[in-house]
């Protein structure tokens, strides 16, 4: 089973509530931090890391010998990538989605594909917990390769913690999981981007289910949403000075707040029974 | 013109908070919303919308299945994974061409297609320039460039001279898209340990672009001494510190009726520090070439 903690809008507590479950289970899981552009989860489960790798995306090599700068790779390059500058092709390196559209067109046979580093996939344990996070390189734009990368961990129970946002890094963090758990916050901020995040997981065909944080008792504006959408709520959990203190000192939900192992537990149980 | 971007790397630590309560102490700027995955600035700012436009930005491939003679090249040179049974995933799908290339019967077309609207209004502080894409669709530091693009555009013939900029969180395609070309960054972070490692990979990809930044610490009381901390890594990589705003209650209020802090709450102390930080920003905007932020009279 693969679960995905997602959100459309950051900081409403994704990471919390993914680290919150993956201790409270107390059994052997994959935990993959795919939030590469600010990875946090290694800041509460602290994991030992034992290796990591370099990501590399598909790049052109442009053989100057062989080029005469026909220019058909920068008339089909739909990424703005190719550039010719007089009786030279140029390549602007971070636009470059390294689809490889130039080396199928080019007439002289001139482009070939070699890798270019974008980023770096993390890998550790931390106690029963198998772990992978990854890091965007400085200045790089293209995190889902590096997301891919981490998401070819497999297990038995698989816990991702998703980048915010509703576009193609949580996208791919999202496509494939048994289930989407969303966190939300009981605002007008919450509730937009919680839309989005709805719709995304509705296009994935990937059952999700609503963790409302921070509530404050008056959920009214999610719970309409969640009505309309026929999305389940699954969990709330109370507004607490306590526990943004506790989370600032890097402490997790479960420190802060008693009886929340118990609740996560149930959590993960009601999920077995919605997951697909 | 001067353009500020607020960024912070972690989402959820007060950007749209900032970037509405800043433009309540000013008159006449421009403001962008450039987080399009989550644009949570016209939901703050009451205003009146001007116009829509339609965002076409997403190619997409379409196969013609009448032509289509189950040759399976385009799955393989696809190299996104779009493709399968000679079906195209459109949420897969970046628009690159290479299957259209490649198909020998000419039954693969890219075809445009509207991935988002675009939307000018009018904020009783000046237009506000967001854009909505729709939720899955890729090229979203695409969309951020048009914002961005038309915020300028419209300061330039409105002849005014602040472009205030709502950047989205992390560090990937759209927030380099809302930094390009601004001439400061207000970095808005918190003190925990999550906000202070992202704030220190803004502050790379800032300086990597070679963009000067400053950083105010939200909530700041949640956590003193992580907050010296933070202050001092800033310091150390030669970052301005511009301000902190203490935890307030009176925030979540104000988000909840959807109105900017300082409207509502104008003596709260979350209101009075974002004041204290805009002028500093402006000093620093001064500095850097910009003719000064018009503050609000009083």
């Amino acid at each position: 089973m693969i679960l995905t903690v997602a959100s459309g809008k950051g900081g409403t507590g994704k990471t919390s509530v993914a680290c919150a479950l993956a201790l409270s289970l107390d059994r052997p899981l994959t935990f993959l931090d795919c939030d590469v552009e600010g990875a946090n989860a290694h800041l509460f489960l602290h994991p030992e890391f034992l290796s990591h790798e370099e990501v590399k995306v598909p790049y052109p090599v442009i053989d100057a010998a062989k080029c005469d700068a026909c220019g058909k790779c920068v008339e089909n390059c739909q990424f703005g990538a190719m550039i010719r500058v007089g009786k030279k092709i140029r390549l602007m390196a971070n636009l470059c989605h390294g689809c490889g559209t130039c080396r199928l067109v080019c007439p002289l046979d001139a482009i070939s594909m070699s890798g270019r580093s974008v980023g770096t996939v993390r890998y550790g344990t931390a106690g029963l917990i198998k772990f992978a996070c990854g890091e965007l390189l400085t200045g790089e734009a293209l995190s889902v390769p590096i997301i891919r990368k981490i998401k070819e961990e497999k297990d038995d129970l698989v816990i991702i913690d998703s980048p915010p946002g509703t576009s193609c890094p949580a996208v791919e963090s999202i496509d494939g999981a048994s289930f989407a758990l969303l966190v939300t916050e009981p605002t007008p901020f919450g509730e937009h981007d919680l839309r989005g995040m709805i719709t995304v997981c509705q296009r994935l065909e990937v059952p999700c289910g609503v963790v409302i944080n921070r509530s404050s008792g008056d959920d009214t504006i999610i719970e309409r949403l969640c009505e309309r959408t026929e999305v389940p709520i699954l969990m709330r959990i109370p507004f607490d000075r306590r526990v943004a203190e506790c989370y600032a000192r890097g402490g997790t939900m479960l420190e802060a707040m008693p009886g929340m192992e118990s609740r996560m537990l149930d959590l993960f149980l009601e999920i077995g029974r919605l997951k697909r | 013109m001067i353009k500020i971007a607020v960024m912070s790397g972690k989402g959820g630590t007060g950007k749209t908070t900032a970037v509405a309560s800043m433009a309540w102490y000013s008159q006449g700027l421009v403001l962008a919303d450039c987080d399009v995955d989550a644009a949570n600035l016209a939901l703050t700012m009451s205003s009146r919308q001007r116009t829509k436009i339609d965002y076409i930005g997403a190619l997409k491939a379409k196969i013609d299945h009448e032509l289509c003679i189950e040759c399976g090249k385009c799955e393989e040179v696809c190299v996104f994974g779009a493709i399968s049974n000679f079906q195209i995933k459109e949420i897969h799908c970046e628009g690159c061409g290479a299957c259209q290339v490649i198909c020998p019967e000419n039954a693969i077309k890219l075809v445009r297609q509207k991935s988002g609207e675009i939307f000018v209004a009018d904020t009783d502080r000046g237009p506000m320039v967001y854009a909505e894409l729709q939720p899955g669709e890729s090229n979203s530091g695409k969309l951020v460039t048009e914002v961005r693009h038309l915020a300028e555009n419209i300061a330039e013939s409105d002849g005014v001279d602040t472009v205030l900029v709502d950047g989205p969180p992390g560090t990937g395609c759209p927030a380099i898209a809302s930094i390009t070309g601004v001439d400061l960054i207000l970095a808005i972070t918190e003190p925990s340990q999550s906000g202070e490692h992202d704030l220190m990979r803004l502050i790379d990809l800032a300086q990597h672009f070679s963009i000067p930044v400053c950083v105010a610490v939200n909530k700041w009381d949640l956590h003193p001494g992580m907050t010296e901390c933070i202050e001092e890594s800033c310091r150390r990589k030669g970052v301005m510190v511009v301000g902190r705003v203490p935890y307030d209650p009176s925030v979540l209020q104000a988000i909840k009726a959807m109105k900017p802090l300082p409207s509502l709450f104008p003596d709260s102390l979350a209101s009075l520090a974002f004041q204290k930080i805009w002028q500093e920003v402006s000093k620093h905007a001064m500095d850097r070439g910009g003719s000064g932020i018009l503050m609000k009279l009083e």
